[in-house]
């Protein structure tokens, strides 16, 4: 297990950090210590501690210092990060998300592809081509941060951001791509739209995707798009049907 | 019969929050909750609810709330002051205490005289349902508080219980020294900058010298920018380290973390900002001044002051010890007065009775500091 740097974050969060990169290895180490940490939790043994959250690089400890002093909390985490195996996973889920690319739904397809040098096919078929991993979700409620997109179609954001970004467009910038779960602004590349509600309030788990899970991306029509979104509309949508399995990573 | 409050006008930004909602900061979503936790306490305390209690939180300007049917009793905290309208007679209360409504009255809320956020409790709390474990409204997501939205002229609160005879009104003690323990402050354009306490860091190793040096000698002034999310600040720009980029790979923020986008401006996050975010935060406030900061209106002046997380703790302590103490020595207002509000009107003596914190007044005026 790397041994991460305490960063202070106020009087009530310590942020662990692993290090200052976008890297698979660094979300392992991340992950291992969260699911460690949240059995002491759910067990009992680490009271005071209101929450963790886990980023890319770093997770973040919050705890309350009425009740549980940082000095102990130091402790405890220096015991618990001994103890554990970075090779340690939670369980995650493999999805396979309906994507449909370009036209209305995809306003960026055209520009990227030309700046990238590519058809529009070859850009949906290299961002199709990839299994991602979902680092985080954060930023909105249900934003899942994934990657890594194949280095031909690494993008910078646009210099003046969109003010309003399509709730479910699919985006690119970088190493990363992303759903976006809520009509935002947002610089990042517009691929296409997923008809899928990412994230609803009323859900038990609010939050359809979570960190650590495999995302494919599967490319389908228009009217595919329309009767899924309808579906969805009504309520009457199975997402079991683009989970592919239950996986031990 | 279900007791029904109802809004006549909301007054500016009026929402439900309770001291918000943890565990989901993983999956996005913020705490929301009340900006000034101590203010909800004491509201709550007044009106004898549990601390987690959901309640009105307003800025600038209060609602006019009004009661058809039934006896409910209501706890105002915050520098403000209200107008109740009974049987065609207006009274101005003070607040830092409760009133009990009876049907048919009409409570105006005044304006917030120092820093910006008034809570308005109800005993025995609103009938909503929960969202994640949490009645805060967070607007930008939609949900909590009243179907995520802010409370709207007209809206109707279904109250949990009716109030049967609570007893006296009850008061916080005149003498409490309310400015010292963070209540109340003083008017923003007053010269003397109000010191904030921070703790350096996570990224205060991105900032030249110069930037960590202006950054405590500097006199900021709180933004027209400044909702919920965050409070944008105006003072001397920050300058990031030529070493450094003005970005960073996405980490965990908390309300009280001060980022420091490529412009060099400083925000502070509040209640309902992000939960992770890209740019470094040079320093973040201490949990005993956030309440404090985050009510401050545009304007207000502040500088600040750099603490180790350890001072935070034993102030944190102190603060709490204090404000506890104040909690209890809640006292009932017919104890000092002549006879609390309820009976007065029972007594249908409507001029010329003092109650225990008011000059009475039958018409609209105002009254003097206490």
């Amino acid at each position: 297990m790397p041994q991460p740097r305490f960063l202070n974050l106020g009087d009530r969060a310590l942020t662990l950090e692993f290090g200052e990169t976008i890297d698979q290895q660094l979300v392992s180490a991340v992950s291992a210590l969260d699911v460690r940490l949240t059995r002491e939790i759910t067990a009992g043994r680490l009271n005071g501690v209101i929450e963790t959250v886990p980023t890319f690089r770093s997770l973040t400890v919050i705890f309350d210092p009425l009740v549980l002093s940082r000095t102990k909390l130091q402790d405890r985490l220096i015991a618990v990060l001994s103890e554990t195996e970075a090779s340690v996973q939670q369980s995650a889920r493999h999805w396979c998300l309906p994507v449909c690319y370009g036209e209305d739904y995809g306003p960026d397809l055209e520009s990227a592809a030309a700046s990238l040098g590519l058809t529009e096919e070859k850009v949906i078929d290299l961002h199709v081509s990839q299994t991602y991993l979902v680092y985080m979700i954060g930023f909105l409620p249900g934003f899942p941060y994934m990657g890594d997109v194949d280095p031909a179609l690494y993008l910078p954001r646009h210099t003046e951001p969109r003010v309003r970004v399509p709730v479910g467009s699919v985006a690119i910038t970088g190493q990363q791509t992303a759903i976006y779960p809520w009509e935002s602004p947002g610089g990042w590349q517009l691929l296409g739209r997923c008809p899928l509600a990412l994230f609803d309030a009323q859900r038990s788990e609010p939050a359809l995707l979570g960190p650590g899970d495999r995302v494919d991306f599967q490319s389908i029509s228009e009217a595919h798009y329309q009767e899924l979104a309808k579906a969805m509309q009504a309520g009457s949508l199975d997402f079991s049907q683009f989970l592919l399995q239950e996986v031990n990573a | 019969m279900s007791t029904r409050i109802r809004i006549v006008s909301p007054g500016t930004l009026a929402t439900i929050q309770d001291q918000g909602r943890f565990g989901y900061r993983r999956i996005g979503v913020p705490q929301s909750g009340v900006l000034h936790a101590d203010l909800a306490w004491v509201a709550n305390m007044l009106a004898g609810n549990t601390a987690d209690t959901a309640l009105i939180e307003f800025f600038f300007s209060g609602p006019t709330l009004r009661l058809d049917e039934g006896t409910l009793r209501l706890a105002l905290a915050g520098d403000f002051s209200a107008k109740l309208i009974r049987d065609k007679v207006k009274r101005t209360l003070k607040s830092w205490r409760t009133v009990t409504l009876e049907a048919g009255d009409t409570l105006q809320v005044g304006s917030v005289m120092s820093g910006k956020a008034g809570y308005i409790a109800i005993s025995g709390g609103l009938d909503l349902p929960q969202v994640m474990g949490s009645n805060s409204t967070y607007l930008r997501g939609g949900f909590g508080g009243i179907a995520g939205k802010k409370i709207l002229p007209d809206s109707i609160l279904a109250v949990n219980r009716e109030t049967i005879d609570a007893g006296p009104d009850q008061q916080l003690p005149r003498s409490s020294d309310l400015a010292t323990l963070g209540l109340t402050q003083s008017a923003p354009e007053s010269d003397l900058p109000a010191s904030i306490r921070v703790i350096w860091g996570p990224q205060d190793d991105y900032f030249t010298a110069a930037a960590l040096h202006d950054f405590l000698t500097g006199t900021y002034k709180v933004s027209q920018e400044s909702d919920r999310m965050g409070s944008r600040l105006e003072g001397p720009i920050l300058v990031h380290h030529p070493d450094k980029k003005p970005e960073i790979i996405s980490d965990g923020i908390v309300p009280g973390a001060i980022q420091v986008p490529g412009n060099g401006v400083p925000i502070v996050l509040l209640a309902d900002g992000p939960t992770v975010g890209g740019y470094p935060k040079i320093a973040t406030v201490s949990s005993v001044d956030l309440p404090k900061l985050a009510v401050m209106p545009p304007g207000s002046q502040i500088r600040f002051e750099t603490i180790t997380p350890e001072a935070a703790e034993t102030l944190l302590l102190a603060h709490r010890r204090k404000l506890t103490g104040l909690l209890s020595s809640v006292e009932p207002l017919a104890l000092k007065g002549v006879m609390d509000i309820k009976a007065m009107y029972s007594s249908s003596l409507i001029s010329g009775v003092v109650d225990a914190l008011n000059i009475p007044e039958p018409f609209d005026s105002s009254e003097s500091h206490q």
